[in-house]
């Protein structure tokens, strides 16, 4: 395989662009909880190729690690967007706007 | 060979994660992500992290979307899917981030001042631990080996972070009872 580190960190940063892109641009809360995963995604894809290119087996520990936080974070981030969708009957961001107010 | 196989997964993750991005239903946007965690697990596949792929699919692909679209179709937030387009400041203010971000990175990563390109290492077939860093290996056994030794520490906080979201979740999805 002649790929090289390049094209993956390439991917891994449009991966990273396409989910700030979402993070912008959508008002559904969960979409944007999803597009921030797809960040993620991309970080870890760049940790593996570095720790690919480079010989080491510290990247491929630190995504375990992300990986396993990740999971905690999206059962409680799910946990808050419930409970605020039972407090106010909304999850779009422009409809939660008590606090500018 | 595996050449042509990168470029396909690379262009199937692409294109899932800009629809996820732009679908107006919020299933149809998990269904592309969970396309999106695949193909990455396959690229993981093509860099030889064979555990990590495997993860990825059962924690990512498994765990994680079913959790999001288990909330998504409790919620039914599908009642009002005309959030997109309709706010033109908002659409033309994250094109252009997006653009720049995007002219960013590929004028980083694929134009003339490029990151060095080093051969891949080979792999090594049973990891000692001796020396600086633990080399790379695609056994899971290597896994073990690092979790036990270099990241004892780390290993046993995520545990007990572990324990602090599951006690975390319980207590914000409870419901109040009427007499506290």
């Amino acid at each position: 395989m002649t790929v090289g580190l390049n094209a993956f960190i390439l991917l891994a940063g449009l991966l990273f662009a396409i989910g700030m892109f979402g993070v912008i641009l959508r008002k559904n809360t969960l979409i944007i909880y999803m597009s921030l995963e797809l960040m993620l995604n991309g970080v870890i894809l760049a940790l593996v190729a570095f720790s690919r290119f480079n010989g080491t087996m510290d990247g491929n520990l630190f995504v375990f690690f992300i990986i396993t936080v990740a999971a905690a974070e999206v059962a409680l981030g799910l946990a808050i967007i419930v409970a605020l969708f039972r407090l106010r009957q909304s999850v779009m961001v422009d409809q939660l706007t008590s606090l500018s107010r | 060979m595996t050449d042509i196989l990168f470029y396909i997964f690379a262009a199937i993750t692409l294109i899932s994660a800009l629809l996820m991005v732009l679908s107006p239903n919020a299933v149809n946007g998990a269904i592309c992500m969970i396309i999106c965690f695949v193909t990455t697990a396959a690229l993981f596949v093509l860099l030889e992290a064979y555990f990590l792929a495997v993860i990825q699919v059962l924690v990512y692909a498994g765990a994680v979307m079913v959790l999001f679209l288990f909330i998504i179709m409790l919620l039914d937030v599908n009642k009002d899917t005309s959030d997109l387009l309709k706010d033109k400041m908002t659409l033309g203010a994250s094109i252009t981030g997006f653009a720049l971000l995007v002219i960013l990175i590929v004028s980083v990563f694929a134009g003339g001042q490029h990151l060095p390109e080093t051969a891949r290492l080979p792999v090594m077939e049973n990891p000692t631990g001796e020396g600086v860093g633990i080399p790379f290996t695609t056994s899971a056994k290597s896994f073990g080996y690092s979790l036990f030794t270099k990241y004892m520490l780390p290993f046993q906080v995520t545990g007990f972070l572990l324990l602090a979201a599951m006690i975390g979740v319980i207590v914000v999805s409870k419901k109040h009872s009427e007499n506290s």
